[in-house]
C-alpha cells in the first residue's frame, strides 16, 4: 500500500501502549511484522527522563512512527500537540484525533475537518481518525487529507466493525483513497474482515496489547491481515440468499 | 513568580523558556514545549519570556494507540 507517497509492505500498524513490558512490545512489534507504530505525547516529569527510554526502544525498532493526537477534544489543542509531535519524532506524519464524546471517544467531525485543514495548511501528512460517514471523508478530502482512517467501533471495545455495511459503502465511494480501519478490532477474524472489504490496512492497539500473550496475538493479527488481503485481491464470491448445492446434482442416483 | 508547569503551581526563578527548563532539569531530556495552549520551537525557547500565571506544558514521547 502507498500513503503519502510511502511505500509499506505490512498492512498492519500497531499502537505502542498497554503492554505489559518494553520487552513485550518489542517482540510483539516485531512478529506483527509492522512499519508503522502509533506513538504519543505526555507530561515529562522534572529531572526524569521518562519518554526518552521509551523513545530510545522506539528508535531501535526500525519503524515509522505514526503521532496521534490521542485525549485531544478541541482542534486548538489537538493542531498544538500536531507540532510538538512533530518537532519531536521529526515526522509530518500526524494521526489526528479530535474527541467529541467521553464515553464513546466519538470524533468531533466537526473539529476533525476544521485541524485538518489547519494541519495540512501547516504542511502536515494527515491520518485523520474518522467515522464511516461519507460526507464527513468527502470533507476530509477536500481539505487535503490524502488518507482515511474510520473506526471500526470505539476506541477499545474490541467489538469489531459495527457497521459493515456503512464501511463498505464507504470503500466503495473513494475506491482509490488508502484507508485504514482504526479503533475496535477485538480479534484478528475483524481485521481480516475488513481486509476482504477492500480496506488497505488496520490499526490495532488494545486488542495485541491486552492478550494473554501480545506476541503470539501481533503474529496472529499479521496472519489474519495478509490472509484478508489475499482474499479481497482473489475476489471473493457475492452472497446469496437461498441456498445452491456445491455438488452437480445432474447423474445423482435414484435410491428412494 | 508563580507559573503553572504541567499542571502543577511552582515558584521559580527563570523569565524565559529556555532558562526554565534548564533551573527544572530537563535540559538534557526529549521535550517539546508550550506556553499558554501555543506550541513553542525549541529553537525559540530563549527569546520566549515567561510571565506570573502562565501556563507551560513540557511534552515528551510516550506510548500511543
Amino acid at each position: 500500500m502507498r500513503v503519502y507517497d510511502v511505500q509499506l509492505q505490512s498492512r498492519l500498524f500497531l499502537g505502542t501502549a498497554q503492554y505489559p513490558s518494553p520487552a513485550v512490545l518489542r517482540e510483539a512489534v516485531k512478529q506483527s511484522g509492522s512499519e508503522v507504530v502509533t506513538v504519543s505525547l505526555r507530561r515529562e516529569s522534572a529531572g526524569k527522563q521518562l519518554g526518552q527510554s521509551f523513545w530510545s526502544l522506539i528508535q531501535k525498532m526500525n519503524v515509522r512512527v505514526l503521532p496521534n493526537t490521542a485525549g485531544c477534544h478541541s482542534v486548538g489543542e489537538a493542531v498544538t500537540t500536531a507540532h510538538m509531535a512533530r518537532e519531536i519524532f521529526q515526522t509530518d506524519w500526524i494521526k489526528l484525533e479530535v474527541i467529541g464524546e467521553s464515553d464513546t471517544l466519538c470524533p468531533d467531525i466537526f473539529g476533525l475537518v476544521e485541524a485538518a485543514k489547519i494541519l495540512t495548511n501547516d504542511g502536515f501528512k494527515v491520518f485523520p481518525y474518522t467515522t464511516e460517514d461519507l460526507v464527513v471523508a468527502d470533507r476530509l478530502l477536500s481539505v487535503g487529507c490524502e488518507v482515511l482512517m474510520p473506526w471500526g467501533a470505539p476506541i477499545g471495545t474490541g467489538r469489531g466493525l459495527n457497521n459493515p455495511y456503512g464501511l463498505r459503502t464507504l470503500r466503495a465511494h473513494f475506491p482509490d483513497v488508502p484507508m485504514i480501519v482504526d479503533a475496535g478490532i477485538g480479534a484478528p477474524s475483524h481485521a481480516c474482515l475488513a481486509l476482504e472489504l477492500g480496506y488497505d490496512a488496520v490499526l490495532i492497539n488494545t486488542a495485541v496489547a491486552s492478550a494473554g500473550d501480545p506476541v503470539a496475538m501481533a503474529r496472529a493479527f499479521a496472519m489474519a491481515v495478509e490472509a484478508g488481503t489475499k482474499a479481497y485481491k482473489a475476489d471473493p464470491m457475492e452472497q446469496r440468499d437461498m441456498a445452491v448445492p456445491s455438488t452437480p446434482v445432474l447423474g445423482k442416483g435414484d435410491l428412494l | 513568580m508563580k507559573i503553572h508547569l504541567n499542571g502543577q503551581t511552582l515558584d521559580v526563578q527563570a523569565r524565559t523558556l529556555s532558562d526554565l527548563l534548564a533551573e527544572l532539569e530537563f535540559e538534557n531530556t526529549v521535550v517539546a514545549t508550550a506556553l499558554n495552549g501555543n506550541f513553542v520551537p525549541a529553537n525559540e525557547r530563549r527569546a520566549t519570556h515567561i510571565a506570573a500565571e502562565d501556563r507551560v506544558e513540557v511534552l515528551t514521547p510516550m506510548q500511543g494507540g
